[in-house]
């Protein structure tokens, strides 16, 4: 090996180190709300345009692709709890966790249908009012394709470095507040047991009917 | 206007001054019922037995005519028919939207609508092909109910109307001027109005299929679920996407 090779071999090496660093750079520092929500939704639709099977509905590969690109970025379990509202705190960890999953499928199903439907949409960001600061914020999106530009907000939180997603707004209606309503009648009638019933029964008859 | 518009009017007029006297009324509701605290939708809809009653005949209407003969639409009639159809009655819509922006006093995306409306009345012979979305120029849709919510309205008690569905009474009150302005009002003779307003809403329903399907199988109660959502939506409506919060509580921060 000549001298020149040798040189050659390692600028390559730091070539190779500086470009990797570029590149984990940016996942290192804080990513603000609104890049965060823009990647996540350009990640979810590229997903769905490379992926026949999520397009045909196939509800394994939409709950692995939720669980890879989306629930990283939610607290899931703030999301149940302000759904269930003022019942949380007197329910134990363990019903807890069922409402967390039985929620989480419910929610994936909808989420399934909307998924269905991408083809060429793009997202677009609107600009935020928000003080970087902050520590809970709003960002406002719009899916644009076909007909009327459908509305997409998220409210994040900061959770330390990053952010994490605890409700969505979907033209106009904002899912917790949506359910927030359901869930306190059938406490009131059943109790928490009563809402993780009928959770689980409107989540397996959905599933057997394909 | 025809006999059965001007039952309805009557009747609006009817619960548009029941629901003035039972909002002078009304009496705190912490005070009532400390207990069962209720919702933001329980709230709006004093109505309830009265409207779940229309619902269900809608929902009756809807298994045994309305969804059968939009599955047969859909099935027979191809895509880009259907949505020549949908582009159709979305122009003469369209055409009304500009009119409500510029009754609110939204003179730039007034301007855009009418755009819009003119494009595809001419070049996308009237109104068949969407040529201004292509263009860029996208659909801002607003009605005589947003603009008088704009105007400040408030929506009053939730109504819920036969056929016609979920509303509230400032929507069913803009309702009949918002119609006035569809083809089928829009043509000459009671039995082409009446054809009109079947493929509209035959075309609109089959538009809709899978959003029932989906609803059957995430709402717990179907009609409290169409009335929270169509409520949170018109306000949002109304505020062009950016309402302010509600002055209540947010259940995240428990009572007790």
């Amino acid at each position: 090996m000549d001298k020149r090779t040798a040189v050659l071999k390692k600028m390559l090496k730091l070539w190779t180190l500086l470009v990797a660093l570029a590149a984990v750079g940016p996942a290192l520092a804080q990513t603000a709300p609104d890049e965060l929500v823009r990647q996540i939704s350009n990640d979810v639709i590229d997903s769905v345009k490379g992926d026949k099977a999520i397009q045909a509905g196939d509800v394994g590969r939409i709950n692995a692709l939720v669980d890879s690109k989306v629930m990283p970025y939610v607290n899931f379990q703030r999301m149940t709890a302000s759904a269930v509202g003022r019942y949380w705190r007197s329910a134990s960890p363990e019903q807890q966790a069922r409402l967390q999953q039985e929620f989480k499928t419910l929610l994936v199903r909808t989420y399934s249908g909307a998924l269905r439907e991408v083809k060429d949409q793009i997202v677009q960001l609107k600009p935020m009012r928000s003080n970087p600061a902050d520590a809970e914020v709003v960002v406002r999106t719009e899916v644009k394709g076909k007909g009327d530009p459908i509305q997409l907000d998220y409210r994040l939180e900061k959770a330390g470095d990053s952010w994490k997603i605890y409700d969505v707004n979907v033209m106009g209606v904002w899912l917790v507040d949506q359910y927030r309503n359901s869930f306190a009648q059938e406490i009131g009638s059943n109790g928490i047991d009563g809402l993780i019933t009928k959770l689980t029964e409107r989540n397996k008859a959905a599933a057997s009917k394909g | 206007m025809n006999a059965r518009g001007r039952l309805l009017s009557a009747a609006l007029v009817l619960a548009f001054a029941t629901a003035a006297g039972a909002a002078e009324g009304d009496a705190p509701d912490d005070v009532d019922a400390p207990a069962a605290r209720q919702s933001d939708g329980q709230r709006a809809d004093p109505w309830e037995p009265f409207n779940r009653k229309v619902f269900q005949f809608n929902d009756d209407l809807d298994e045994a005519i309305v969804k059968p003969v939009a599955k047969a639409y859909k099935a027979l009639l191809p895509g880009f028919a259907r949505t020549g159809v949908t582009n159709f009655f979305n122009n003469f819509a369209d055409g009304w939207s500009a009119v409500n922006h510029l009754l609110q006093g939204k003179v730039a995306s007034g301007m855009e609508m009418g755009r819009r409306f003119t494009w595809n009345s001419t070049f996308g012979v009237f109104g068949l092909i969407d040529m201004a979305s292509e263009m860029g120029l996208e659909r801002q849709s607003e009605d005589f109910g947003q603009t008088l919510g704009r105007w400040g309205f408030a929506s009053g008690p939730f109504l819920v109307l036969p056929i016609f569905g979920a509303s509230t009474v400032r929507d069913a009150i803009a309702l009949p001027l918002d119609r006035s302005m569809t083809p089928g009002a829009l043509v000459h003779g009671g039995s082409n109005r009446l054809a009109i307003f079947s493929l509209e809403l035959t075309n609109t329903r089959a538009d809709f299929l899978a959003a029932t399907r989906l609803l059957d199988e995430i709402a717990f109660d179907r009609y409290s679920f169409v009335r929270d959502a169509y409520l949170a939506r018109r306000r949002n409506l109304v505020y062009d996407g950016d309402p302010p919060e509600l002055p209540e509580a947010p259940a995240s921060a428990p009572a007790k």
